[in-house]
């Protein structure tokens, strides 16, 4: 694997206008050397599937702000699958109860990061996870 | 690396995401991966989409393509970005002025970056186009990251160039010099609702006028205003007309023809600049900076002894 730079797809779910913490994270992935594939606000499920696979991406990272997660993250995930990509990481960040996230860890989800997270650790993390 | 060839010409949209992962990562094994698929590249039409950042080369790739869907054809988009020439990181930003594509599973969008290089493109354009190509596309778009007057690199992998200008872009004078403007086969005065955007379009008509006809084509100026849609069907008539002039006698195989020569002169000599990165060229290398060091031979003299020796 020569010059593997791993690629994230960031993107917002549904009807949630809040992008300042996915754009923050973008931009410190980029910094961190990474190529990260912004989508914007206001996406389906559906396209942010179609764009993952598309994109070829290594990690796919939904923020998420408005509590809809339960239906969100799940959607995505079996998209992903019956898509036959579910190889890609499905990571989250944003507003979430533990129990939530503990919920959401169990259908797949392999990190979340909340509030006051070091984006460092993010860029860290990713790096472990994707090899 | 055969099976995914195999997965790409049948229209596999993972197995083509993935081949240009493999170029773009430029993987020892891509080669035959190519090999494999150059019998069905060459068919579709490439057009490249350039132009100053934030010109709105993004917006209007996205209106072209969805009229070409609505046409019955199949279209690719590749999109590239510009990436960080000190992280190498990139924030691929195209695809959110490509929204009404989202969901279209017959356009296949990749944002690529740029890997800092100057030029406008990344070094796996060209084979990135003919991935998409081999899966069947009629149409590829490749929209450049944002241009500057010397970034021409467009030009020598696609059919047809639309230059995207904004009512910004300069005074006459800006237009008569060389580079970027020399490549246009359409220009989009884009973002023409805008003050000023009259009197450049009047400078452009005037300065592409005065160009006069290159082998039979005139470059026309189309006003857009990509965010509503105005000017679109104008734009894609343009590039109709275009394509026709180009599919008329034997122009396309010259311009492909040119492209080829380029591209293998490209190949070989990235071919040499690698050898004479491996070891033995760099020993030579060392010797003759020791010489020259020591006093007993030239810059000029030790290139022309190394270039023999190489």
């Amino acid at each position: 694997m020569s010059g593997r730079r791993i690629r994230v797809l960031i993107a917002k779910v549904g009807l949630d206008g809040h992008d300042r913490g996915a754009k923050v994270v973008a931009r410190a992935l980029r910094d961190a050397g990474m190529e990260v594939i912004y989508t914007g606000l206001h996406r389906t499920p559906g396209e942010v599937v179609n764009a993952a696979i598309q994109e070829d991406v290594d990690v796919l990272g939904i923020s998420s702000l408005s509590g809809a997660h339960l239906t969100i993250f799940p959607k995505v995930m079996d998209l992903l699958a019956a898509r036959g990509a579910d190889d890609i990481l499905v990571v989250g960040g944003g507003i979430m109860t533990p129990a939530d996230q503990e919920a959401l860890k169990a259908r797949g989800l392999a990190f979340f990061w909340g509030p006051g997270t070091h984006t460092g650790d993010i860029a860290a993390c990713l790096r472990e996870a994707v090899k | 690396m055969r099976d995914l060839a195999g997965r790409v010409l049948a229209g596999d949209i993972r197995a083509a995401a993935r081949a240009i992962s493999l170029i773009e990562r430029r993987e020892n094994n891509v080669a035959p991966l190519l090999s494999d698929l150059y019998p069905s590249t060459g068919g579709a039409i490439r057009i490249g989409i350039t132009g100053p950042p934030g010109a709105g080369k993004s917006t209007l790739t996205g209106c072209l393509a969805q009229r070409f869907v609505a046409a019955g054809r199949a279209v690719g988009i590749l999109a590239v970005d510009i990436a960080s020439p000190f992280s190498g990181g990139a924030l691929l930003g195209d695809r959110i002025r490509m929204q009404g594509l989202a969901n279209d599973p017959g356009v296949f969008i990749r944002s690529m970056g740029n890997e800092g290089l100057p030029g406008g493109l990344c070094r796996a354009a060209r084979d990135a186009i003919r991935v998409l190509e081999a899966t069947g596309k009629d149409v590829v778009l490749v929209e450049t990251a944002g241009v500057g007057q010397t970034d021409v690199d467009v030009a020598h992998c696609v059919d047809a160039v639309v230059l995207t200008l904004v009512p910004e872009s300069g005074d006459e004078i800006q237009l008569l010099k060389a580079g970027v403007m020399e490549i246009a086969d359409v220009i989009a005065l884009n973002k023409s609702e805008r003050p000023g955007a009259n009197g450049l379009a009047g400078a452009l008509r005037e300065t592409l006028h005065a160009r006069g006809e290159v082998d039979g084509w005139e470059t026309p100026l189309v006003c857009t205003v990509g965010t509503q849609g105005e000017g679109l069907a104008e734009l894609y008539e343009a590039l109709e007309a275009y394509s026709r002039h180009l599919g008329t006698g034997d122009r396309l195989a010259v311009l492909r023809n040119q492209q080829l020569r380029r591209e293998l002169r490209e190949r070989v000599e990235a071919r040499l600049a690698f050898r004479l990165s491996a070891a033995p060229a760099r020993e030579c290398l060392d010797r003759a900076v020791a010489r020259v060091r020591a006093g007993k031979d030239d810059p000029y003299n030790a290139a022309e002894r190394l270039s023999g020796e190489m």
